[in-house]
């Protein structure tokens, strides 16, 4: 049960920014629903008025020049369908365990849902502050961050693309009442530092209309760690990109996805130059996870990040071991 | 709800028969289904996408509809679990559910149902990997899920034989 609230389903994009309210909270933007729907029906966000993106036409996907562009309104299992997305993408669209989300569940939506924080989905916002101190240090969080959790944000972003297209150096198309911007996607994320900001560096009034996927020769991977099988969020995610000539690593790149409020890019340079084994999949993954900073109860987290960084850059140099 | 709520109409064909139906615009596919055509076969269990008992198929596509709004609903064409039935026969996935005690308590019976319909139309010889994969964002918290399996590849045996 939700509140009531204004329902506007635009024809076009003009339209849609015109429907967009200036300040967090009053509009928000309906594409698939389904992380939206969930924060209204816990009243965490309680906008006056919902846009509706389906009739704006911005579902499909298809190459331009030297890239790969995908409409914010595509669904995960266009995305599984389509031939030339790349596997680092199509991986962490299978992840996602529902046949039903797959066919709702949008690009944009997935790179824009909130945090799956408990206590922000109970209300006590994305800081979750209380008396000047953290609930999040202060109760269970085994779930929450192990990276770039020093000041008060201590979520994990929870996008099951952006890791993997901040590995393959994508970017955002933006459009605002003052026309349209391109943002690298590793840009569009940011950790507030008071409890009225959004996680997002996009204005409440712009809307995310386009990813752009650089086409590449990159071997590329995401590797997902979840608790069971079925339909969770990854503890912990790796997405790779891995460009091999004559067997030496000539290029590689790399972010892990829900250890950190930001999607997390690490550098694993030290490839470079050599080939790549188990052991050295396993060494720059070892060297990766040194910097984290667990908190009391998530410990594990850092294990597994390791873990997936090692199994994502082995799956796409060919070379995973399936168990 | 006060008399100023937004209001909406749609046009559906729900299981084949053409609806017209007015209802408060913040209401889901579910709840319209439900509250104002009747239609109580489609359960309410989460409300969050995470158990699978609202399953139903718009437009041939497996959804969730207590995460649909209703007002998207306009010109759809919604199958429900009350739509299985072809006139008095069951559906051979309702026929073995039954048979196979695929059904406790019954609650979460009409989302695995659509799923594995939708999975079968899509599918028809899903293995079982394949048939654990699709189900499993639907919760049962009675079968342990391994007679749920057995039924639907009994069906889709038995559908791939009819």
């Amino acid at each position: 049960m939700m509140h009531a609230f204004e329902y506007a389903a635009p024809k076009s994009l003009d339209e849609a920014l015109k429907l967009l309210g200036s300040a967090w909270g009053d509009t928000e933007i309906l594409a698939g629903g389904t992380d939206l729907l969930s924060l209204m029906k816990d009243f965490v966000v309680q906008p006056k008025r919902l846009v509706n993106l389906a009739d704006v036409g911005l579902a499909g996907i298809a190459p331009e020049g030297d890239s790969l562009v995908i409409g914010a309104m595509t669904t995960l299992d266009a995305l599984l369908a389509h031939a030339s997305v790349p596997t680092a993408l199509t991986q962490a669209a299978a992840g996602v365990h529902s046949p039903q989300l797959r066919s709702m569940g949008t690009i944009g939506g997935d790179l824009l849902q909130r945090p799956r924080c408990w206590y922000f989905r109970r209300g006590h916002g994305l800081l979750a502050q209380k008396d000047g101190a953290s609930m999040v240090e202060a109760g269970d969080h085994r779930d929450h961050a192990v990276f770039g959790n020093g000041g008060a944000a201590k979520y994990v972003n929870p996008s099951s693309f952006a890791p993997a297209l901040i590995a393959l150096g994508a970017s955002v198309k933006v459009r605002g009442q003052n026309g349209e911007r391109s943002l690298a996607v590793k840009d569009l994320y940011r950790t507030p530092a008071s409890a009225t900001e959004r996680e997002f560096t996009i204005a409440s009034n712009e809307i995310v209309t386009h990813v752009v996927v650089p086409i590449s020769r990159s071997s590329n991977a995401t590797y997902e760690i979840r608790q069971r099988h079925g339909l969770d969020w990854p503890e912990a995610s790796a997405s790779v990109a891995v460009t091999v000539v004559d067997d030496k690593v000539t290029a590689a790149s790399a972010c892990l996805g829900h250890v950190a409020p930001v999607p997390w890019t690490v550098d694993v340079s030290s490839l470079v130059g050599s080939v790549l084994t188990a052991e050295s999949a396993a060494a720059v993954a070892a060297e990766v996870v040194a910097d984290a900073t667990p908190l009391t109860m998530n410990g594990h987290k850092v294990e597994l990040a390791k873990v997936a960084l090692t199994r994502a850059l082995l799956r796409a140099a060919g070379k995973e071991v399936v168990r | 709800m006060t008399d100023d709520t937004p209001r909406t109409s749609v046009r559906m064909t729900v299981n084949g028969e053409d609806v017209e139906t007015t209802f408060g615009t913040h209401k889901t596919l579910l709840e319209v289904l439900r509250e104002e055509l009747g239609l109580t076969g489609t359960k309410h269990g989460c409300e969050l996408g995470e158990c699978g008992a609202c399953a139903v198929e718009v437009d041939g596509k497996p959804i969730l509809s207590c995460l649909l709004m209703a007002a998207e609903c306009d010109g759809a064409k919604v199958e429900t679990v009350e739509g299985l039935m072809d006139d008095a026969r069951l559906h051979p996935l309702q026929e073995a559910f039954a048979d196979l005690g695929a059904a406790q308590c019954g609650y979460c019976t009409p989302g695995f149902l659509m799923t594995a319909k939708s999975l079968l139309d899509a599918n028809p010889k899903a293995t079982r990997a394949e048939v654990k994969e699709a189900l499993s964002g639907c919760l049962c918290r009675c079968t342990g899920y391994q007679q749920i399996f057995d039924a639907v590849l009994s069906a889709a045996d038995k559908m791939g034989r009819a």
